[in-house]
């Protein structure tokens, strides 16, 4: 176990794979027991400069069954942002009120900057098209929780491998895991290079795609993503691509019987609602899985990880 | 400054620096970059001259002029087989070659629009990843770019 008191969350390769081991362990406490108000005598800042109910609700959620207050705002347009106020000082002033912030972001590197420039530790719930750790960490869990382990296994990456930071995040995470990795896209859709290489460099195995039902038979994860129309700056080529990986019941015949279907959520229309109803649908529960998580990451990271039960 | 068929003759400078092996199609970059189109003194450019190691060579000599550590990381980036030679009284006072910096501060701007360090005033910093060709890392976005933008 090792100690996480004062550690920020900017990227998920801030932490080792001890920490994230450390992470898991106690948002397993989490599941058992939610409710542990061990954060009394704490305040988090929850700043959301763009909106995403999800995220943060899940995080103020976390805080509230820690004991913890929150103060923050959900649409910076109600504050005084709006009056131009620099992000260097909205930190300045929110940490000096609080005691750990968690922030979102609509610009890249906002988060790693915000860190630099407070004194209390910051978690990045998301900043821009970069990173998103506290999915990846529960991405972590999910699969352990279903798979029993996280080491050795094969996982398939559905869809938009280009723009998803989540897949991106975790192929980094899942290097440390001795993970097979299977990427199926469109050509246009492809996984970059430069997260390629790091999984050649880490040692692993990765192959690509362009059917889903290539991976079916083998996969014990398959990690769908949504295929986001806002990121094509051609709306054709979206059109072609849009409805390139639809899975439905019918798709998933003959896959491994310890296989389950993860994704970031929301979805579109790349999970069928059939797809639901089978035992190998799971991301409802992996977005549940969230909250013992990011009540793991405060717990610990305001050094409470001991006070756990 | 004098020609013969052979060789051409140029004026020592008696304090000052010789930027030499540049490679040749780098040379007017690194003029930019130095600033040296608005330098008052005395510059040689000298540009397409045959090197032996290079095939082509560029070579600044700039007159009373020393540069700082700053911008030897700049034109390490632009020019990293330049060879920096530095002139006290007519004598060669240091001659060292450039190396890329692992990391590269301030100088250089990130090229992704939605990167913080273009919204707020920040002192960029990159990682270098990759020397050949020359790849960066911001430090704030995490994306890796080969395009280099120097801040003004």
């Amino acid at each position: 176990m090792t100690n996480l008191k004062g550690k920020n969350l900017i990227s998920i390769t801030d932490y080792t794979k001890e920490d994230y081991l450390t992470v898991l362990d106690l948002a397993e406490k989490f599941e058992k027991n939610p409710n542990q108000p061990i954060l009394n005598d704490k305040v988090v800042g929850s700043l959301f400069f763009e909106p995403s109910t999800r995220t943060r609700l899940s995080f103020e959620t976390a805080a509230n069954r820690l004991g913890a207050r929150v103060i923050g705002f959900s649409n910076p347009s109600a504050t005084s942002l709006q009056k131009g106020e620099s992000l260097h000082d909205t930190i300045k002033m929110v940490s000096s009120y609080t005691d750990i912030i968690v922030m979102r972001h609509h610009k890249d590197g906002a988060s790693r900057y915000a860190s630099e420039v407070s004194p209390v530790p910051l978690i990045n719930a998301g900043d821009g098209a970069n990173q998103h750790p506290t999915q990846c960490m529960l991405d972590l869990y999910s699969i352990r929780k279903t798979q029993g382990t996280l080491d050795n296994l094969k996982i398939a990456m559905v869809g938009d491998l280009k723009y998803g930071r989540t897949v991106h995040s975790l192929v980094q995470a899942m290097s440390n895991f001795n993970a097979e990795f299977h990427f199926v896209s469109p050509e246009s859709l492809a996984m970059p290079e430069n997260v390629k290489n790091f999984a050649t460099n880490s040692g692993l195995k990765y192959y690509e795609y362009d059917k889903l039902e290539d991976v079916v038979p083998f996969a014990d994860i398959i990690y769908m993503t949504r295929i986001q129309k806002e990121r094509f700056p051609d709306q054709l080529e979206y059109e072609k691509v849009k409805n390139a990986y639809i899975m439905t019941a019918a798709t998933l015949k003959g896959c491994k019987d310890n296989m389950k279907v993860l994704h970031p959520l929301p979805r579109v229309n790349e999970i069928a609602m059939d797809v639901d109803k089978t035992p190998y649908a799971y991301y409802f529960q992996q977005a549940q899985n969230g909250m013992y998580v990011r009540q793991a990451l405060i717990a610990s990271i305001l050094g409470y990880a001991d006070k756990v039960k | 400054m004098t020609t013969n068929n052979k060789e051409l003759v140029v004026e020592k400078i008696a304090n000052g620096t010789v930027i030499d092996h540049i490679q040749a199609d780098r040379v007017f970059k690194v003029v930019s970059i130095l600033g040296l189109d608005s330098y008052e003194d005395e510059v040689l450019i000298g540009t397409n001259l045959s090197s032996k190691k290079y095939g082509k060579k560029g070579i600044l000599k700039i007159k009373n002029k020393y540069f700082t550590q700053e911008e030897l990381d700049k034109i390490a980036i632009i020019a990293p087989t330049a060879t920096i030679i530095t002139i006290k009284d007519y004598e060669i006072k240091e001659k060292k070659s450039l190396e890329i910096p692992h990391q590269i501060h301030k100088i250089v701007k990130c090229i992704n629009p939605n990167c913080i360090t273009n919204v707020e005033e920040i002192d960029t910093q990159f990682e270098v990843v990759g020397k050949d060709p020359l790849s960066i890392q911001c430090h704030y976005c995490e994306k890796t770019m080969q395009e280099i933008v120097f801040n003004d």
